[in-house]
């Protein structure tokens, strides 16, 4: 997809192995064997002051991803300050005690490199893609600012500003951002992940540097951080240098445990809808709680990223087969579930229709699938091939060594470790037909369940 | 995973996607094409370690650039035919499109069924997509199911069956995609832009095609489309994995030594995008869009490089570029703005595209222009100049070749420009030669014209809300 158009790599979806969901990485095993494949060896330490180190190698180009992930996210923002945890990633571009605004960028420029940052709902992480002699001058810099950023009125805002305009494009003008939105603020009854990770607007507008400092000097501190270096590079070399670099940041306080407000019992079907003039075909999607890596009993997330797959991951899946293929009432129908979350998590179905066809059947018709697929459980081929197709994943995500250090990134953030990320295709080999059916009998119920509806603007609501 | 492409998924990727801090805006879809490589196209400083090509010939005389590697146990094999949407026949817009969707919908002796199965078994991936130039197909395969991988590539691209059926099926979700965004401001803007610049040119027709037209499509039109545009003459390949270069051979033999000789194109004339006009699509939106076309500049002219370098230094991929610090950092009146430039076989341009609040439309407008203006008098500076060739003679292996597929499709790219296969090695060089005066001379040459203003959101008279 390089040299994709823009517009329509977004309009393309992940492949039926969306690898950001599942938290999998490759360990030696899944390699098949007969194949010339150079030993692929993860390391991981922690430094003195408790920051924790993962270290990839791949030789094939002189390349070499550097992340820094803080174990915090917009989940953990406190009341009514939503939006803080994205702000202030975008307030880390700026001047330092040592560096003045925009250096960072321009030493990463000036040496062809790529850098950027994210924030999601339990991390917020710190990229730069380099020459590995530049990975020296890559930690000094993130080291800098993990503790030397100067926040004044001005640049506060004018960010904010910044982020206000993201907000606008990412949700605002977007009616199905707007819905989905809504969609979790009710799905997710106290929870925090009902908020979104932009934030809420009057909330945003409000932001100001006393919040920002306060969350700067809680959470960016090395104890909170894990570094995640992949590529050129050899272990020792990349604890040397982390050592000289992270390694002089003091230690902060320690951080009292990731415990947030938890969902109460869902006892009710909830609907959301909107009606938006620049809509045209109606769509729909169905979510649920459901246990998520971090908080699922052994082999429960494993049965449920099996079971998304099955469902709804890909052309072959049953939902696209009745749906799209066999019916032929749906332009669209899949499943999809989230694994890698510190928190319970949601599992989606959904579907739009074609043609002819009404909303309401493709519904009926998911739910149908839904349905026999908790009653009645998966084919023993269904679920070797859907191992298969994880398996292969995993080795097709070797490839590019930015997910690699994703894959372990998002994972040691949302409260996994090494051990879980190498040990994952044993665990979801593992997985029975009776385990699936299981999953699906005991989270897949209609009656306690969130769905959003998009519609036309002359439509009415179900 | 193929047919995604044609589909408007009501998946919710703000869900699956975490917040990027800075995000490229999108580049309208009339004037999006192949970003051409060459944007960041380099060699990495560290030569040393130069990537091995071996330009690889088959006994039936099919040529093939190849990257022999083991450290992962897969193959990705990239390849284009040139011709694509532009071939599509008035009235028929769409064929290509809804054409890229079928090969895997049976093949062969196999239907849509038996066909798909044997891919997933195969743990291959393939796909199919079209440019307006070219129609690209890729594959990814495990190194230990190559020869089944390859066999069903073979049956792919020699003999895709078009049954009624996939064809009624991939055209009513085609369909769908369509009708979804009828009411869509940003989609109907788009096909405003493409018609205001390009005129009756081929590129000024939607891809996709419209009811009507992809209504007309028939299965004789696809094997007519099919036989033309898939032939030896027009077709380039790259392949970077576990395979060597004797078992290659025997591979372009069994997938595209069977193919004729000669394609059947219809010439498609070169165009110069119409500039100095404004265009508005009212609607009442939170953020207004913004895009801008200047004059752009051929791949093949003396003035690509110092374009090249004058287009990162307005608005290109860094946080440093000029409209990045004059929008964004220092009034945050936007989140993304950026300028990229546009070369398609027929036409080139140099397209800016942000959005802002809109109240602020006119200052973010006037701020544009203003750089562009400055540009265009003054030249960038020396330090400059310096730093974006260092980020584009760096960047090369960080854009193109961080995996095995971004390296086949950049091996692909380099061959569809003629570049050579030692391209890499003399990248540096032209990039390190060009000069002030010329990067001057191409600002002034391409940001003097007037250009082209869409504005998307609220009439800007008497502004406030529409």
């Amino acid at each position: 997809m390089t040299f994709q158009a823009e517009w329509l790599q977004g309009t393309l979806l992940a492949t039926s192995l969306a690898f950001t969901l599942t938290g999998s990485a490759l360990a030696d095993s899944a390699v098949p064997p007969n194949t010339k494949s150079a030993e692929f060896k993860v390391t991981d330490f922690l430094l003195d002051n408790g920051m924790e180190v993962v270290v990839i190698p791949d030789h094939r180009a002189p390349i070499v991803t550097h992340m820094v992930w803080y174990k915090i996210g917009s989940a953990d923002e406190p009341p009514g300050k939503s939006g803080i945890a994205h702000f202030f990633e975008h307030l880390m571009f700026k001047a330092t005690t040592h560096h003045a605004a925009g250096e960072f960028d321009r030493a990463v420029s000036d040496i062809g490199g790529s850098n950027n940052a994210f924030t999601s709902y339990d991390y917020t992480a710190f990229h730069e893609t380099v020459a590995p002699s530049a990975l020296e001058q890559m930690m000094g810099f993130e080291a800098d600012r993990m503790r030397n950023l100067i926040l004044t009125d001005d640049v506060i805002k004018t960010e904010r500003d910044v982020i206000l305009e993201e907000r606008r494009s990412r949700i605002d003008n977007n009616p199905q951002a707007v819905l989905d939105e809504e969609v979790d603020a009710t799905l997710w009854q106290n929870q925090p992940y009902r908020i979104p990770v932009i934030g809420w607007m009057q909330e945003m507008e409000q932001l100001n540097r006393i919040d920002a400092t306060a969350f700067y000097d809680k959470y960016y501190r090395p104890n909170n951080a894990v570094l995640i270096v992949a590529g050129d590079v050899e272990p020792a070399m990349v604890k040397a240098l982390a050592e000289k670099t992270y390694g002089k940041v003091a230690r902060g306080p320690n951080l009292p445990p990731r415990i947030r407000p938890v969902e109460p019992e869902q006892n009710t079907k909830r609907t959301v809808t909107l009606s938006d003039a620049r809509v045209s075909v109606p769509s729909f999607s169905t979510q649920w709680v459901v246990p998520s890596y971090h908080t699922a009993k052994p082999g429960e997330a494993e049965a449920l990223d099996l079971l998304a797959e099955i469902l709804g991951g890909g052309n072959r899946s049953r939902l696209y087969q009745a749906l799209v293929v066999q019916q032929g009432i749906a332009s669209s129908a899949g499943a999809y579930f989230q694994g890698t979350m510190l928190d319970d998590t949601n599992f989606t179905v959904y579907g739009a229709p074609r043609g002819d066809a009404k909303l309401a059947d493709v519904e009926a018709a998911v739910d149908a699938e839904v349905a026999r697929i908790a009653s009645g459980g998966v084919t023993a081929d269904e679920l070797e091939k859907a191992k298969d197709r994880y398996v292969r994943s995993m080795v097709f995500a070797r490839d590019k060594q930015d997910s690699m250090a994703e894959i372990y990134g998002s994972t040691l953030a949302t409260g996994g470790n090494v051990q879980d990320v190498q040990q994952w295709p044993d665990r979801i080999r593992k997985v029975t037909a009776d385990e699936i059916k299981a999953v699906a009998a005991r989270y897949l119920v209609l009656a306690c369940s969130t769905t959003g509806y998009l519609l036309p603007q002359q439509q009415a609501g179900n | 995973m193929m047919n995604s492409m044609h589909m408007r998924e009501a998946v919710k990727a703000g869900d699956l996607l975490p917040l990027a801090d800075k995000e490229r805006p999108r580049v309208g879809a009339a004037l999006a094409t192949l970003f051409l490589s060459i944007l960041f196209l380099v060699l990495p400083a560290l030569a040393a370690r130069a990537m091995d090509i071996q330009q690889v010939t088959s006994p039936k005389g099919i040529t093939a650039w190849l990257v022999e590697d083991y450290s992962v146990p897969i193959v990705a094999v990239r390849f284009v035919f040139d011709g694509g949407s532009t071939q599509d026949p008035v009235g028929k817009e769409g064929l290509a499109n809804l054409m890229t969707g079928l090969f895997d919908e049976g093949a062969g002796p196999l239907d849509s069924e038996a066909f798909q199965i044997r891919l997933d078994d195969a743990g291959a991936e393939m796909s199919f997509e079209e440019t307006r130039d070219g129609v690209y197909g890729s594959m990814r395969m495990l190194a230990e199911q190559r020869d089944e991988a390859f066999d069903l590539l073979r049956l792919a691209v020699n003999e895709p069956r078009f049954d009624q059926a996939p064809i009624d099926r991939i055209r009513a979700q085609i369909l769908s995609g369509i009708i979804a965004t009828e009411n869509d401001p940003d989609t109907v803007a788009q096909h405003k832009w493409a018609r205001a610049i390009y005129g009756d040119h081929p590129y000024s027709r939607s891809d996709q095609g419209s009811r009507q037209s992809i209504a007309a499509i028939t299965q004789d039109d696809l094997k007519t489309l099919h036989k033309a545009v898939f032939a030896r003459g027009g077709l380039h390949v790259a392949v970077v994995g576990a395979i060597d270069a004797e078992t290659l051979k025997k591979k372009l033999d069994m997938v595209f030594g069977d193919l004729p000789q000669k394609q059947a194109l219809t010439p498609v004339a070169d165009v110069e995008p119409k500039l100095a006009q404004r265009l508005e699509v009212n609607y009442d939106l939170p953020q207004t869009s913004l895009q801008l076309a200047w004059p752009g500049v051929k791949r093949k002219s003396a003035d690509f490089f110092p374009a090249v370098l004058m287009n990162e230094i307005l608005g290109g991929g860094t946080f440093t570029s000029r409209l990045y610090q004059e929008v964004r950092e220092k009034r945050g009146l936007a989140y993304g703005v950026n300028s990229s430039l546009v070369n398609q076989d027929h036409a080139d341009a140099l397209i800016v595209t942000t959005g802002t609040r809109s109240d602020r439309v006119a200052e973010t407008l006037g701020i544009v222009r203003d750089v562009a203006r400055q540009l265009a008098e003054d030249g960038p500076t020396e330090a400059e100049l310096a730093a974006t060739k260092k980020y584009l003679i760096g960047a090369y292996a960080i854009s193109n070749l961080d995996s095995s597929s971004s390296i086949a499709a950049t091996l692909v790219e380099l061959q569809l420009d003629d570049l050579g296969i030692d391209y890499m090695q003399r990248r540096a060089g032209y990039i390190n030669a060009v000069t002030l005066d010329q990067v001057k001379a191409a600002a002034k040459k391409l940001l003097t014209a007037e250009p082209t203003i869409m504005v998307v959101g609220p009439p800007l008279a008497g502004a406030g809300k529409g």
